[in-house]
C-alpha cells in the first residue's frame, strides 16, 4: 500500500470535511466526477450538499468564497488549473487580500492551485503562480513537496484564519509516493532541511526539491555534500533556516519552476544578500524557468525548467567560485 | 399591491427620511472636499437616493444582507449604518470602521450584514451571493434576501456576469439593482452596451426582471418592494434597473460638464428629492411642515457627525500593526524593510 500526493490532498479534504462542519468544497467538475485530477473523488457522495460543482466562473467562485467565509464558513476552492486562477486575480488580491487589514474581519477560505508543468501541458496548464500571489500583503502561500506535507499543510491552511494560496503540484500529483502518510508535519512559515550538506545550499520548494535532491545525488558521487532546503511555505518565508544554512556552506543556489523575473528565488537570495552577506563565499545564484511561455513539447518542456542536469552544473559553477 | 405599498405611511416617510438624510450628508461633503477637509475622492449619490433607500428599507437589519456601492448612501442610511460611519471614514478617524485603513465609500460592516466594497465594479455581485450560500447551507437561509447595487458601467464587467450567472444557478435570494446613471464616470450609455434596456439582460439569466423610472420614488418603493418580495419567497434572483441620471459629477473632483444639457434637461434629469417631496404632499403622506422639519433635524444630525468625527484622533503610523494577517504565522520571519514610518 502506498499514498500519492493527491491521495493525501483528497485525504486531507475527506478528514476536513468530516471533522469541520463549516467546511465546503467548490469548484469545476469537483463534484459527482470527482475533480480533473480527481482530488475530490468520492466526496460528493460520501458527504452530500458539501461538495459543489461550480460554473466556469473563477472570479465568482472566490467571491462566493469570500462572502461564506464572512458568514462563518471555511471554503475550499479548487481552480481547476493555477494558471485559471488568473481569472479570480482581482478577487483574491483585492478582495480577499486585503479584508483582514480594511475591515478587522478575516477571510480564511483555502485557494487550492493545481501549478506547475508537466509534459504535454502547454502554455496555459502548467503555471507556477506563486510568486505573483506571494507579492500581495494578506496572503499565505504554501507550497508542500512531499506527500505528507501536502495532507497535514492542507489541514493547516484551513485551520488559518487567513486567506491561504495552497499551490500543489501536477507533476506530484501521482508520481510522488509514500508508505504512509507521517506524523513529521512542521507549523506553517517553517522551512525543512530534506538533505543535510556543507559546500552549498540549495533553496527549493513543490517539485524542485525533487530535481534539487537528484542533483544532489549525482553531486554527492564527486564528493560534494549539498544542503537541500525545502521551503514549503513561500510567504511566510523562513529565513532563519536559510540563513543558517547558509552560515553552514556559504553558497546558495535558490531554484524555482516559476518565471525568471523576480519571484520566490529573487527574494531568497535578495534577502540573503541582504541580511546574509558576510555568511557567503560566492555569488548567491538562482535558476528559474526560462523567460518564455511554458512550451508544449515535452522535449521544449524538459529544457525549460530547471532540471537535475541545470541544477549540478549551476551548483558546479558555484562550487568552483 | 402597489397601492399598498405606496400608501403605507411609515415606510414611505422612511424611505424619505434616508433620502433626506443622505442628500444633506452628502452636501456637506461636497463643501468639506472643496474647503479641503477631506483628502481622497468624494462620490455622491445625488439623483439615486429613491432607489438606494428604497432597498435598504426593503432589507431587514441583523438578517438580510447589503452590499452598497458608490453611490449608495441613502441605502447604507436605511439599512442602519449611522452617519458617524461615514463622516469618520471620510475624515479619517481612527474610531470608524475602517480605521483610516481604507476611506470614502469603501466601508462597510462586513459581520453585520454590509460588506465593504472593493473599487473593482461587479466585485460584490459574487460575495452577496456567497454569504447567502453560507446560510442556505448553515440551513437559515429561509427568509433572508441579499442585495446589492452597481451602475450602468458594472454590467459590462466580468465580474458582474459570473456573480449573476452563479446566483442564478444557485437559485439565491438575491436582488442586484443597476442604477442606469447614463454615464459610467465620462462614458455614456451608447459607448457602454448595445442593447435596448438592461433589464433584457435578466432575460438571459433566466432570473426576474423589473424596471423602473428611479427618479420616482412611488415607482421605486412599488417595484422594488415586489422584486424583494420575490426573492424572500424563494423565486431566485431579481435583476432592477433604474433608469435615472446622475446628478453630480463621478466625483467632487469632477464637474460632469460632458453630460449634454438636453440630458438633464429630459425626464430623467428631475431630482428625484423633489419629485418624492411633491409625491408625500400630495398624497397626505407628510405636510410641507414636516418636511422642513425633518430638513432642520437632518441637518443638525449631519453636523454632529461631522463635528465629532472632525475631534476624533487620526491613525498613528508608529502604533499602526502592519500586519495583513490575523494568524500568527511566524511573524519573526515576517520581512519589512521599514521598521518605522518615514
Amino acid at each position: 500500500m502506498s499514498v500519492t500526493y493527491i491521495d493525501a490532498i483528497r485525504e486531507a479534504q475527506e478528514t476536513l470535511l468530516r471533522e469541520d462542519p463549516r467546511v465546503f468544497l467548490y469548484g469545476q467538475d469537483i463534484a459527482t466526477f470527482g475533480g480533473a485530477f480527481k482530488a475530490t473523488k468520492g466526496l460528493a457522495e460520501a458527504f452530500p450538499n458539501r461538495v459543489f460543482d461550480s460554473p466556469i466562473s473563477e472570479d465568482a467562485m472566490i467571491g462566493l468564497a469570500v462572502g461564506a467565509a464572512i458568514e462563518g464558513m471555511r471554503p475550499i476552492v479548487e481552480m481547476q488549473f493555477a494558471d485559471f486562477s488568473s481569472i479570480a486575480f482581482n478577487q483574491i488580491v483585492n478582495q480577499a487580500a486585503t479584508h483582514f487589514y480594511r475591515t478587522g474581519v478575516p477571510i480564511p477560505i483555502t485557494v487550492r492551485l493545481p501549478s506547475g508543468g508537466t509534459p504535454g501541458s502547454g502554455p496555459f496548464h502548467s503555471q507556477s503562480m506563486e510568486g505573483i500571489y506571494a507579492q500581495y500583503p494578506g496572503l499565505v502561500v504554501l507550497t508542500p513537496a512531499s506527500v505528507s506535507d501536502a495532507y497535514h499543510m492542507l489541514i493547516d491552511a484551513v485551520a488559518l484564519d487567513d486567506p491561504v494560496i495552497f499551490c500543489e503540484h501536477k507533476f506530484l500529483y501521482r508520481w510522488l509516493k509514500a508508505k504512509s502518510i507521517q506524523n513529521d508535519h512542521l507549523p506553517i512559515g517553517q522551512a525543512r532541511i530534506v538533505r543535510p550538506g556543507k559546500h552549498a545550499t540549495v533553496v527549493a520548494y513543490s517539485a524542485m526539491v525533487h530535481e534539487a535532491v537528484r542533483a544532489a545525488e549525482r553531486l554527492h558521487e564527486d564528493g560534494w555534500e549539498i544542503e537541500v532546503v525545502d521551503l514549503r511555505s513561500v510567504k511566510p518565508l523562513d529565513m532563519d533556516t536559510v540563513l543558517a544554512s547558509v552560515a553552514r556552506t556559504g553558497r546558495l543556489l535558490a531554484v524555482g519552476e516559476a518565471f525568471p523575473w523576480g519571484g520566490v528565488t529573487a527574494e531568497v537570495v535578495a534577502r540573503t544578500v541582504s541580511e546574509g552577506f558576510h555568511l557567503l563565499d560566492a555569488p548567491p545564484q538562482r535558476l528559474n524557468s526560462r523567460d518564455t511561455p511554458v512550451p508544449y513539447h515535452p522535449k521544449l518542456w524538459a529544457a525549460h525548467r530547471p532540471t537535475p542536469e541545470s541544477i549540478q552544473e549551476a551548483l558546479r559553477k558555484l562550487l568552483n567560485f | 399591491m402597489t397601492d399598498d405599498v405606496v400608501k403605507n405611511r411609515k415606510f414611505m416617510r422612511s424611505i424619505f427620511h434616508s433620502m433626506l438624510r443622505a442628500r444633506l450628508l452628502e452636501n456637506k461633503l461636497s463643501s468639506l472636499y472643496k474647503a479641503g477637509k477631506i483628502v481622497g475622492g468624494v462620490y455622491l449619490g445625488k439623483g439615486q437616493e429613491a432607489v438606494s433607500a428604497t432597498l435598504g428599507t426593503c432589507l431587514i437589519p441583523g438578517q438580510d444582507f447589503f452590499a452598497p456601492l458608490i453611490r449608495d448612501q441613502a441605502g447604507r442610511t436605511a439599512f442602519g449604518e449611522p452617519l458617524i460611519d461615514c463622516t469618520r471614514t471620510y475624515l479619517g478617524s481612527a474610531s470608524g470602521p475602517m480605521r483610516g485603513r481604507d476611506g470614502n465609500i469603501h466601508r462597510g460592516r462586513p459581520t453585520m450584514g454590509m460588506p465593504a466594497m472593493i473599487s473593482h465594479l461587479g466585485a460584490q455581485v459574487p460575495v452577496i451571493a456567497g454569504m447567502l450560500f453560507a446560510k442556505r447551507l448553515q440551513g437559515t437561509l429561509a427568509g433572508r434576501v441579499g442585495a446589492t447595487c452597481v451602475g450602468d458601467g458594472a454590467t459590462s464587467t466580468g465580474a458582474f456576469h459570473e456573480g449573476l450567472n452563479l446566483a442564478a444557478v444557485e437559485k439565491l435570494p438575491m436582488v442586484v439593482i443597476v442604477a442606469n446613471n447614463q454615464f459610467a464616470y465620462s462614458t455614456p450609455n451608447t459607448r457602454q452596451f448595445a442593447c435596448h434596456d438592461l433589464v433584457e439582460k435578466a432575460r438571459g439569466y433566466g432570473i426576474g426582471g423589473f424596471a423602473v423610472d428611479g427618479t420616482d420614488l412611488f415607482a421605486c418603493a412599488s417595484v422594488i418592494t415586489e422584486a424583494v418580495q420575490r426573492a424572500r419567497e424563494g423565486r431566485g434572483p431579481q435583476l432592477v434597473v433604474a433608469h435615472l441620471l446622475r446628478l453630480s459629477g463621478h466625483g467632487e473632483h469632477d464637474d460632469g460638464s460632458y453630460v449634454p444639457r438636453e440630458n438633464r434637461e429630459d425626464h430623467y434629469g428631475r431630482d428625484c428629492i423633489d419629485i418624492a417631496t411633491r409625491q408625500l404632499i400630495d398624497h397626505g403622506l407628510a405636510t410641507e411642515e414636516e418636511i422642513q422639519s425633518w430638513h432642520q433635524q437632518f441637518a443638525d444630525e449631519v453636523q454632529r457627525a461631522v463635528a465629532q468625527a472632525q475631534q476624533e484622533a487620526v491613525p498613528d503610523p508608529y502604533r499602526e500593526d502592519w500586519s495583513a494577517l490575523s494568524s500568527s504565522v511566524s511573524p519573526a520571519h515576517q520581512h519589512s524593510n521599514q521598521k518605522e514610518p518615514s
